[in-house]
């Protein structure tokens, strides 16, 4: 099986493709969906421009609808449009679509269980100029903590077109972190993503990485570095963080000295929480994470803001190490 | 197939009768769960009725038929109102009004759309059924079903910002299969609406809006019926009713009194409160 398979040559080095922001795959991949399914609408709050959806607009105008900058009322029109039976794409920026309309998302989406595809874009600090009003740090502590909703963060722009491609098959209430800058292409050519399933590059002896979003091609380089040191390390892509897929996390865990999360997020709720959360119950093994820590992110470009924040290659490779050591 | 839409009413003493038992039926519950909101529930009891009874369409038997008019208690804490009508119309029996409250009853606190069939959203947070109630009219009209969306609001909930986007919205995708109702009670949980927060001049401001504005008596139920239809010939803008009530209306001793808000009546107010309401 793929899942176990040893590194190969293109899980190292990366795919030749050109970088591409996740939140373009998004755009061109609504446009298609549109174009095959007539009850895909979408909805925005005046930033169609940065989320794309605005491709969908230009092509489906009867099915698109602009709210201003109104993110409650356009989370509450989603879940009446779900309710008359259309498959709503909502976006905006993950720290305005989470944040302001956070209890609308709970009651009328979660609660009320509606078909609801809350997409938003610029989540994490690589938003980076506008700074920390408009950084997400918080988006995926605030999703998971609601029932009934999944949250999933694609690796790169092929995973999110097989994320998009997937949940409007899924009934119920679905949060897609993306992102605002160009990632690489990391995942296999043949790799289709499965709703709960994490996939699994590498599990290793000594380290396991456990990523999702952009860190996934760090995780990657990172476990590149340390194989080639003895270090034997693993990677797994968590996209989708709920539900986690427990069965691939325990198996990580039973073969790891010391797990290390990566995330462009807050150590405290993410990715990060929830592997703590899992592996504690179910096998306990050291768990480092890699994240934002608890404060605000600032301007700066996203290089250099993930580099204050410690999100790079070099600290998973340092941290997996000093672990080791002790 | 064939579609029971309860035959609509159209006699206005026939209407007044439901009302009466609706009220009852409102206060029984109350009073078996020993918590809930009597106040509100009383006051949009009337215009709840001619929404129901004289003008939507729907199948009890099949709540999730396509065609069926939609209806959302935005002020959700009306939820007994919203159940009294709902076993009215059949929707389920009559003895599972005594579950309102109960732990793992259909019958939340605040609707539930997941617990209970016929309800369309589950809503409790004031503010965001007219959101909901936009959406839905929008995916309707994409599908050319002429079913219509009718939704409550009471007048302290109108306080709520996402109110004021949802207007803006309305008007802005000029929805007319839409009929909204402010439940204007003018007493929100602690005190005068005035005082608290004001909302006048209430007809301006949805004026402003872009909405038709239609001002009755929410309780005069030739009134209610008369903006009901108004309403549904009204095309290219969205309708609201501000419907002048009274909190707690129907019994001398809950009206205009903003401390029976989230108050049930005791079994002895229950007794009095009966007699009056048949007495009337």
């Amino acid at each position: 099986m793929s899942e176990t398979a040893q590194v190969t040559e293109e899980h190292i080095q990366g795919s030749q493709k050109k970088p591409k922001a996740t939140r373009d795959a998004y755009g061109e991949t609504l446009l298609e969906l549109g174009r095959k399914r007539s009850d895909v609408v979408a909805l925005d709050a005046d930033l169609s421009c940065s989320t794309k959806t605005g491709k969908f607009a230009k092509e489906f105008p009867d099915r698109f609808f602009n709210m201003g900058i109104a993110e409650q009322d356009m989370v509450g029109t989603a879940a009446g449009l779900a309710l008359s039976g259309k498959i709503p794409f909502a976006s905006t920026f993950a720290v305005f679509e989470t944040g302001r309309a956070w209890d609308q998302i709970r009651l009328v989406v979660c609660y009320s269980n509606t078909n609801v595809k809350l997409v938003a874009t610029h989540g994490g600090i690589t938003v980076g100029e506008d700074g920390a009003s408009h950084q997400a740090l918080e988006d995926i502590a605030l999703m998971r903590a609601l029932p009934n909703m999944t949250v999933i963060v694609p690796a790169d722009a092929a995973e999110t077109a097989s994320v998009i491609n997937t949940i409007v098959d899924y009934k119920g209430p679905v949060y897609v972190r993306l992102g605002r800058a160009k990632v690489p292409y990391v995942m296999p050519e043949d790799y289709q993503f499965k709703l709960g399933k994490a996939f699994v590059f590498h599990i290793g002896k000594d380290a396991n990485i456990v990523a999702a979003g952009i860190t996934v091609d760090m995780a990657k380089k990172a476990a590149g570095i340390l194989s080639q040191e003895g270090i034997d390390t693993g990677v797994v892509n968590m996209s989708t963080i709920k539900p986690l897929d427990e069965e691939t996390l325990l198996r990580v865990a039973e073969s790891s000295k010391i797990i290390v999360t990566a995330e462009e997020h807050s150590i405290i709720g993410g990715l990060g929480g929830a592997v703590c959360e899992f592996v504690s119950e179910h096998c306990p093994v050291p768990v480092k994470r890699i994240g934002t820590l608890d404060t605000f992110g600032c301007s700066g470009n996203p290089d250099a803001l993930l580099n204050l924040h410690g999100i790079t290659v070099g600290n998973i490779v340092d941290t997996i190490k000093a672990s080791l050591k002790k | 197939m064939s579609v029971i839409t309860n035959g609509k009413i159209t006699d206005i003493q026939e209407l007044k009768s439901v009302a009466k038992r609706i009220r009852i039926k409102i206060l029984h519950m109350l009073t078996q769960s020993g918590s809930g909101h009597t106040g509100g529930s009383l006051s949009a009891a009337d215009v709840a009725v001619g929404i129901y009874f004289s003008k939507m369409k729907f199948n009890p038997q099949n709540p999730t038929w396509e065609e069926r008019d939609r209806f959302i208690m935005s002020k959700g804490h009306a939820a007994p109102l919203l159940y009294a009508i709902m076993a009215e119309a059949g929707y389920f029996p009559e003895e599972t009004l005594d579950q309102l409250r109960k732990v793992e009853s259909p019958l939340q606190g605040h609707p539930c759309c997941r617990k209970l069939p016929g309800i369309e959203v589950s809503t409790g947070s004031l503010g965001q059924g007219l959101s909901v109630a936009n959406g839905m009219a929008l995916g309707l009209r994409l599908d050319n079903n002429p079913a219509r969306i009718f939704c409550i609001m009471g007048d302290g909930e109108i306080q709520e910002g996402q109110i004021w986007e949802a207007a803006m919205t309305a008007a802005h995708y000029k929805i007319d299969n839409l009929c909204a109702v402010v439940d204007n009670n003018e007493l929100q949980i602690d005190g005068a609406v005035e005082d608290v927060m004001g909302i006048e001049p209430v007809h301006d401001k949805w004026a402003a809006f872009g909405w038709h504005v239609i001002d009755i008596d929410g309780h005069d139920m030739e009134e209610i019926v008369r903006a009901l239809d108004e309403a549904e010939k009204v095309k290219g803008k969205p309708t609201v009713i501000i419907a002048k009530t009274t909190k707690g209306k129907g019994v001398s001793f809950f009206e205009d009194k903003a401390e029976y808000h989230g108050v049930a009546p005791s079994h002895e107010e229950f007794d009095k409160a009966v007699k009056e309401i048949n007495n009337e």
